[in-house]
C-alpha cells in the first residue's frame, strides 16, 4: 500500500512537470517580444528591457524555464502585473470565495444526483429514468450563465427570496454566507448533478444485475438494504472516479459563475487577469487550478481502496 | 461440386459470414435513419442551418445598425433604424434593442451563423488533429509514450482554461477562437484513435496487409481510419455542441469574438449591464444557445446509441 501511494505520487510528477513546460511554453509560443507582452500596452522601453533582464529573457529557452520553474518550486508565482501585488498573496486572497462554493457546490451535486441515480436504476425504464435521461442531457445543454441569469430573475428579482449578486465571508456568519452562495451553488451543480446521476444510474445497473443481488433479494432482505449496501456499495468506484473528473467542469463552471454573480473568488480574478493579459496572474491560476485537479485525482485514485476493500495496492 | 439447389438454408447463412461486415454498415444508416433522437436533433439543427442561411431574407436588418432613437426597445415595439446611406426606417424590434439601439433578432438571427459555423469548424480541427495524433500514437510504439504523456498534461488543464489562455494571448479574432477552444479537445479524440488503432491492428486483415508488404501509411489509412468513422462521427458532434458552448462563455466573458460581431455570447454580454430591466436581452440569445446545443446533443446521443453500441453502453 504504502509502496503504491510512493509509485501513485511520483506518477503525478510528470504530470505536472508537462503542465508547467505547457504554461511556460504558450507565452513563448507566442509571436512577439514576451517581454513587451509581460509589460502591458502602457509600458516604456525602459520597462521592458527591466523585465527582459529580470526574467532572464537573454538566455538560453531551457535556461530561462530552469530558472522560472525553479522559482515556482519555491512558491514564487512572480508578481501581478496589473495588481502590482505577488500571484501567491493575490491567489490566497481570493481563494475563499471559490472554496466555499466548490464545497457547497459538490455537497448539493453529490446529496440530489447520487440518490437520484440509484432511484433511476432501481425503476429502470420508469418516468423517473426517463425524466433523469431528460434532465442530464439538458443539463449538459443549458449554458451556465444563462441558467445563473434565469434562476436570478426568478429567485432574487421575481420572488426576493436571496440576494441577487455578492458574497460574504465566512466570519461575518455562517447563515449570511450560506444565504449569497445557495444560488450560485445551485447553478453550478446542475451540470455536475447531470454528469453524476448518469454515472451512477450507469454503475448500479450494472451491479444490480448480479447474481449477488438476486440472492440478496431471495434472502428476504429489504430492498433498501439491496439497493446501499449490495448494488450502490459496488457502484461506488466508479461514481467516485466521475466526481473526480468532473472537478475540471466544476473549474471551468466556477468561472463563469463567479463572474455573473459577482464573487471575488479565482475564477473572477482568472477573467480579469485575461481582461487585463496579466500574464503572471493567468499562469499562477492555470497552474493553481490544474494541481488542484491532478490532486483530487490522486484523492480519487486512493479511495478506491476504502471503496472497495477487494482493490489492494 | 454440390448443385446450388441443394443447399440449405444454414448452408446459405454459412456462406454469408463472409459478406456479414457489409450487413451491419447498412442497417446501421437504417438504426440512425430509424432513431428519434436524430430526426428530433436534426430536424431542429436542419431549421438553425435554414435561419442562419436565409438570415438576410427573414426580416432582420444589418446587425451592426443602431439607431440612438430605439434604445432599450421592449419587445415587439416599433422603432426607427437608420441604415449606412442614412436612410431612416420604420422597423419592429421583435426581441427589443440593446442600449445603442441595435436590433437584437437581427443580432441573434446572424449569430448563428457564427455559433453553427464555430461549432463544425472546432469538431473538424479537433477531429483532424485528433486522428493524426491518434494515428501516429497507436501505431508508431516510439512515439506513444511520449506523445500520451503530453496528452495527459493537457488533460490536466480545465479546458476552459486553455481556451481563455490562448485567446488572451493571440487576441480574438473567429481563427484564434476556433483554435483555442479545438486544442483542449484533441487529447480526448487522440485517446479515443489510439485506443481504436491499438484494437484494430491486432485484426486478421491488418495482419494480413502487413505480411503483403503494404506500406504503413496506407494500413492506417485503407484499413484503419474508414473502421474508426462510427465513434469520430459521434465523438464529433459532441465537440460541436460544447465548441458552440465554449465560444459563447468566451464572447459573454468578454475574452472572446470582437464585441462587434454579432454572438449569442455578446448580445448576452451586452444586456448583463441592465439585466434587471431588460432580461430579455440575455434570454433571447440564451434560448437560441440552449435549444442549438440541446439539438447536437440530442443528435450526438441519437448516433451514439445507434453506430456506436459499445460507446452507448459505458455511459
Amino acid at each position: 500500500m504504502l509502496s503504491f501511494l510512493w509509485r501513485r505520487l511520483l506518477s503525478t510528477i510528470p504530470v505536472l512537470l508537462i503542465v508547467a513546460v505547457l504554461v511556460f511554453g504558450m507565452l513563448r509560443l507566442t509571436p512577439g517580444d514576451p517581454a513587451a507582452m509581460l509589460a502591458g500596452d502602457a509600458a516604456s522601453s525602459e520597462q521592458i528591457a527591466q523585465i527582459r533582464t529580470g526574467l532572464g529573457l537573454d538566455r538560453s529557452i531551457p535556461e530561462q524555464f530552469g530558472i522560472w520553474f525553479g522559482r515556482m518550486l519555491t512558491g514564487d508565482l512572480g508578481e501581478s502585473f496589473y495588481y502590482k501585488t505577488r500571484v501567491t498573496t493575490l491567489i490566497g486572497q481570493r481563494i475563499e470565495p471559490t472554496l466555499s462554493l466548490a464545497a457547497v457546490t459538490i455537497t448539493i451535486a453529490v446529496v440530489v444526483a447520487v440518490p437520484l441515480g440509484v432511484l433511476a436504476a432501481w425503476r429502470f425504464g420508469g418516468w423517473l429514468d426517463r425524466s433523469l435521461m431528460a434532465f442530464s442531457v439538458l443539463g449538459f445543454s443549458v449554458p451556465v450563465f444563462v441558467l445563473a441569469y434565469l434562476l436570478i430573475w426568478l429567485v432574487s428579482l421575481k420572488l426576493g427570496w436571496l440576494p441577487v449578486q455578492g458574497y460574504q465571508r465566512i466570519g461575518d456568519g455562517v447563515g449570511l454566507w450560506l444565504k449569497h452562495l445557495i444560488l450560485p451553488s445551485i447553478t453550478l451543480s446542475v451540470i455536475y448533478i447531470a454528469l453524476i446521476a448518469r454515472v451512477t444510474r450507469a454503475a448500479v445497473l450494472e451491479t444490480l444485475g448480479e447474481d449477488y443481488i438476486r440472492t440478496a433479494r431471495a434472502k428476504g432482505l429489504p430492498e433498501r438494504a439491496v439497493l446501499l449496501r449490495h448494488a450502490l456499495a459496488n457502484a461506488a468506484v466508479p461514481i467516485a472516479t466521475v466526481i473526480g473528473i468532473g472537478i475540471a467542469l466544476l473549474i471551468g463552471g466556477v468561472v463563469v459563475t463567479e463572474s455573473v454573480y459577482a464573487i471575488p473568488g479565482l475564477g473572477r480574478l482568472t477573467v480579469d487577469a485575461v481582461l487585463a493579459r496579466d500574464f503572471p496572474t493567468i499562469q499562477g491560476v492555470i497552474l493553481l487550478f490544474s494541481f488542484v485537479y491532478v490532486l483530487v485525482n490522486l484523492a480519487v485514485d486512493l479511495s478506491y481502496v476504502v471503496l472497495d476493500p477487494r482493490i489492494r495496492y | 461440386m454440390a448443385a446450388r439447389r441443394d443447399w440449405t438454408p444454414t448452408d446459405l447463412a454459412a456462406l454469408s459470414v463472409e459478406s456479414a461486415t457489409v450487413v451491419p454498415q447498412s442497417s446501421a444508416w437504417s438504426r440512425v435513419r430509424a432513431s428519434w433522437s436524430v430526426r428530433i436533433g436534426g430536424l431542429v439543427l436542419v431549421i438553425l442551418v435554414a435561419i442562419a442561411l436565409l438570415a438576410p431574407w427573414l426580416g432582420t436588418v444589418d446587425p451592426s445598425l443602431f439607431d440612438p432613437a430605439s434604445r432599450d426597445l421592449l419587445p415587439g415595439k416599433q422603432g426607427e433604424i437608420t441604415t449606412l446611406e442614412g436612410e431612416t426606417l420604420k422597423h419592429t424590434f421583435w426581441m427589443g434593442s440593446d442600449s445603442f439601439g441595435r436590433d437584437i433578432y437581427s443580432r441573434v438571427i446572424y449569430g448563428t451563423q457564427v455559433s453553427l459555423v464555430v461549432g463544425v469548424a472546432t469538431a473538424l480541427l479537433a477531429l483532424t488533429f485528433g486522428i493524426v495524433l491518434g494515428l501516429c500514437s497507436g501505431y508508431l510504439r516510439w512515439l506513444d509514450g511520449p506523445l500520451m504523456r503530453v496528452m495527459d498534461g493537457v488533460m490536466a488543464i480545465p479546458a476552459i482554461l486553455i481556451a481563455i489562455a490562448l485567446v488572451a494571448l493571440w487576441r480574438g479574432s473567429l481563427l484564434t477562437v476556433v483554435v483555442a477552444i479545438a486544442v483542449p479537445e484533441i487529447p480526448r479524440v487522440t485517446r479515443l484513435v489510439r485506443s481504436l488503432v491499438l484494437s484494430i491492428r491486432e485484426e486478421p486483415y491488418v495482419e494480413a496487409a502487413i505480411s503483403l508488404g503494404t506500406p504503413t501509411w496506407r494500413i492506417m489509412v485503407r484499413h484503419i481510419l474508414p473502421n474508426c468513422v462510427a465513434p469520430l462521427v459521434v465523438q464529433g458532434t459532441f465537440i460541436c455542441a460544447s465548441g458552440i458552448l465554449v465560444e459563447a462563455i468566451l464572447s459573454f466573458l468578454g475574452v472572446g469574438l470582437p464585441p462587434d460581431i454579432p454572438t449569442w455570447g455578446n448580445v448576452m454580454a451586452e444586456g448583463r449591464a441592465q439585466f434587471n430591466e431588460y432580461p430579455h436581452n440575455i434570454f433571447f440569445p440564451g434560448v437560441f444557445l440552449a435549444v442549438t446545443v440541446l439539438a447536437v446533443n440530442i443528435l450526438g446521443d441519437g448516433l451514439r446509441d445507434t453506430l456506436d453500441p459499445k460507446m452507448a453502453k459505458r455511459v
